[in-house]
């Protein structure tokens, strides 16, 4: 694999921005980069990771403070270019205040903020991020969340659903998207969703917490293969 | 010259108010029957250094869609005093 660069982003209030540093320093060529809330440029990555975490205490909303802040911009300008952008958990909050994904993460329906091991299945497997899955492949992969129940206008959702952006669902172990399966409320199982351009990715689940065997799953690793294969040009 | 704006949040009637509802409950077991609904909001104040209305006005529109609330779950209103 040629070298690639990836870029991880920490806020203030990040809190697995070294868990991503690890997940990506484990593919052979591939570094990771820190670029601070306050930095003004993206020295020179490939693609962009927000990181799952806090950012500014979920202050107002869950990634609206974290929305304007010096880097963001110049991630929007990159994510326009149609360079990859990828926001775990809080990063999918990020990207959805900003914009560069439709919709909005509300309260979960439960009240509770959930925190446990969990399946999805590969809606879409024709994006850069999951063309190493197979469609309708079933991971276990962690969340962590107290707003991750995805809203959107019936509009949006039904837009969405007919052009193959809804990337990833709660389903139960039979693959099914069950209102059992779905612990947040998220409209349709939604867990995670691609820009319609397929260059943007935002999900719930932790992929990087999935990426080695002593985690309890590796379910998650062939979503960073998929994203740094692409950009190898492998 | 200055204006106080008094800001009201709210989430939109299609959104879910876990919060809301789980104050309900608590109030339900209280003994409190008649309480039909609760939808719990932000009230935020704001000094905003405009000397006429209409600029106090186009600022507090401005903050609120932009930053202080999210159109696509939340409602925004708010009413203008003047403060010196």
């Amino acid at each position: 694999m040629a070298d690639v660069t990836v870029g991880i982003v920490v806020f203030p209030g990040s809190n697995c921005d070294h868990d991503t540093e690890y997940a990506v320093a484990s593919f052979p060529g591939v570094k990771p980069v820190m670029l601070w809330h306050n930095d003004h440029d993206l020295k020179g990555c490939d693609a962009v990771i927000l990181p799952g975490g806090f950012s500014y205490g979920d202050y107002l909303r869950c990634g609206s403070i974290a929305r304007f802040s010096p880097i963001m911009r110049e991630v929007i300008d990159f994510a326009g270019k149609g360079r990859p952008v990828l926001g775990i958990c809080n990063g999918f909050q990020v990207l959805v205040e900003c914009g560069l994904l439709e919709g909005a993460l509300i309260r979960n329906a439960g009240r509770k903020f959930v925190s446990r091991q969990t399946t999805i299945s590969v809606a879409n497997n024709a994006t850069i991020f999951t063309d190493r899955y197979e469609k309708g492949e079933m991971l276990r992969v962690p969340v962590a969340h107290g707003e991750g129940n995805y809203y959107a206008s019936p509009e949006t959702i039904e837009s969405l659903e007919s052009n193959g952006q809804v990337v990833f669902r709660y389903t139960d172990a039979g693959g099914n998207a069950t209102a059992e399966a779905n612990f947040n409320g998220s409209m349709n199982n939604i867990a995670g969703i691609v820009n319609k351009q397929g260059n943007v990715l935002g999900l719930m689940p932790h992929p990087e917490r999935a990426s080695e065997k002593l985690l309890g799953s590796e379910d998650g690793r062939r979503l960073f293969e998929s994203l740094f294969a692409h950009l190898a040009g492998a | 010259m200055a204006f106080k704006a008094k800001i009201k949040v709210t989430l939109r009637p299609s959104i879910l108010d876990v919060q809301g509802k789980a104050a309900q409950h608590a109030l339900e077991n209280l003994g409190y029957s008649s309480v039909e609904s609760i939808r719990i909001g932000k009230y935020m104040e704001v000094i905003i250094g405009e000397d006429f209305r209409a600029e106090a006005e186009q600022v507090c529109t401005e903050i609120c869609q932009k930053l202080l609330s999210n159109p696509i779950m939340e409602d925004f209103s708010f009413e203008l005093v003047p403060v010196n």
